[in-house]
């Protein structure tokens, strides 16, 4: 087992999420859904120690090494960084990448349309060396053929010895993507 | 025109500060924090004037200024959010006003001030050279271990917390290289020279190169390129250094601007 939660309640001054239970193991692709503020990226902080746990706990494999890919991305525009320099920096592996980013790893940032930026940031978080990959709407900005070729880079991974959870409001992702959904209540 | 051995210190001196600043001034402005370059040389000049009347040396006086002006930063950010900016702004007027009344009421500051300020690189001798030539070595032994961290708290904020890893200590680090750097640039060339070669080399590289590893040279091949020209211009017309210095770059800025609206509009 990867990562459990038993009866977890977590939040910010309030408790946002919760009571929940899950466990996530290696090979599994979890996808976390329910409305929008029922806590889905919440759950993720708390997770990892980012918010504050009202009642409940979180057990991690020891020696976890997490990697989360949230919504917040910094602008980057006017910084002169390439696609490859930004994938070296988390250690992501290029291979496997969808034939109309691999050829352009050396474009600027700020060169590269907003979905493939988005599609870059993601598969630098996905392919970095870790066992749990905690990702947080990862379709956003994406066009078809790059939901794609996440959902198959997803098995990928998977099937490599990581485990999985992904939040989002794609329902049709989800159900391609995932092993199994946890739905949390509005 | 012979090269008098004379000017080889002071040369070397800049040209060591040419290649470093710079490349602090791109991480400076990654942070969005070029600004702070100016609060800390502003600093940098205070805490040399204050140490002549203390009996200290100057380049104590200036780096332990300069210092304290991070780490002061570094506190007031941890402290309060939204008072970044502010902080910087805060720091250099501080900074100027302690130069300032110092100058006006020390007749022994005078003269120290207007080297500061004028930036007169062909003053410096051989504790200068050194100086710079240690700062050039902590830049590139502490950015080669601070740059992947830098740009990875930056980018990835979330990925770089979940690993249990600290921003706040990279940035204090970097912050202190930084004001180390800007304060022995300030007491060799200049407080406006050490802010140009700090915000314009960068601000011409980010234009121009096709990634960070390439920005870091450009910037540096601007900085020397405009030491270089401002060297032997400055001692061609008997002007001070760091005037002609800044000049240059921010004609370098103008041209680049300028080349890239023109590519734009093709």
């Amino acid at each position: 087992m990867l990562i459990e939660a038993r009866e977890l309640c977590a939040g910010y001054a309030l408790p946002v999420v919760g009571p929940v239970s899950f466990a996530l193991a290696r090979g599994e692709v979890v996808g976390l859904v329910g409305p929008n503020g029922c806590g889905k990226s919440t759950l993720l902080a708390a997770l990892l120690g980012g918010v504050r746990i009202f009642a409940g706990s979180v057990e991690r494999a020891p020696g976890l090494r997490p990697v989360l890919q949230t919504q917040r991305q910094p602008d980057v525009d006017g910084l002169p960084l390439s696609g490859g320099e930004l994938l070296a920096l988390t250690g992501a592996a290029t291979d496997g990448l969808p034939p109309w980013l691999a050829d352009r790893l050396d474009w600027r940032l700020d060169r590269l349309s907003g979905g493939q930026r988005q599609f870059l940031h993601l598969w630098a978080c996905l392919q970095a060396p870790g066992d749990l990959v905690l990702l947080d709407e990862p379709t956003n900005n994406l066009d078809p053929a790059g939901v794609a070729h996440l959902a198959g880079a997803l098995r990928v991974r998977a099937d490599a010895g990581a485990g999985l959870l992904v939040v989002s409001h794609d329902a049709a992702f989800v159900d391609a993507a995932c092993d199994r959904t946890i739905r949390l209540p509005g | 025109m012979p090269f008098d051995p004379l000017f080889l210190a002071p040369f070397l001196t800049g040209l060591a500060f040419a290649v470093a600043v710079p490349v602090v001034g791109a991480y400076l402005r990654l942070r969005d924090e070029w600004l702070a370059a100016l609060a800390f040389a502003q600093m940098a000049a205070a805490g040399a004037l204050l140490a002549m009347p203390a009996g200290l040396p100057l380049f104590a006086g200036g780096l332990l200024a300069a210092l304290a002006a991070a780490v002061v930063k570094h506190l007031c950010e941890g402290a309060a959010r939204g008072l970044q900016g502010a902080i910087y702004a805060m720091l250099l007027l501080a900074g100027w006003a302690a130069s300032v009344l110092q100058v006006a009421n020390l007749p022994l500051a005078e003269r120290l001030g207007h080297a500061l300020f004028d930036g007169q690189l062909y003053f410096t001798g051989s504790a200068h050279l050194a100086a710079a030539l240690a700062c050039l070595a902590v830049v590139a032994v502490g950015l080669w271990r601070l740059s992947r961290a830098l740009l990875l708290a930056h980018l990835f904020p979330d990925f770089f917390r979940a690993r249990g890893r600290s921003a706040q200590r990279i940035h204090l680090c970097f912050d202190l290289l930084a004001a180390a750097t800007l304060a022995l640039a300030t007491m060799s060339v200049g407080v406006m020279a050490a802010f140009a070669l700090v915000f314009l080399p960068p601000f011409v590289a980010w234009r121009w190169a096709r990634g960070w590893r390439a920005s870091l040279a450009l910037a540096v091949g601007v900085g020397v390129g405009a030491h270089l020209a401002a060297f032997a211009l400055a001692l061609a017309l008997d002007q001070p250094f760091g005037p002609v210095l800044a000049g240059i770059l921010v004609a370098a800025g103008l041209a680049s601007e300028l080349a890239a609206g023109r590519r734009r509009g093709r």
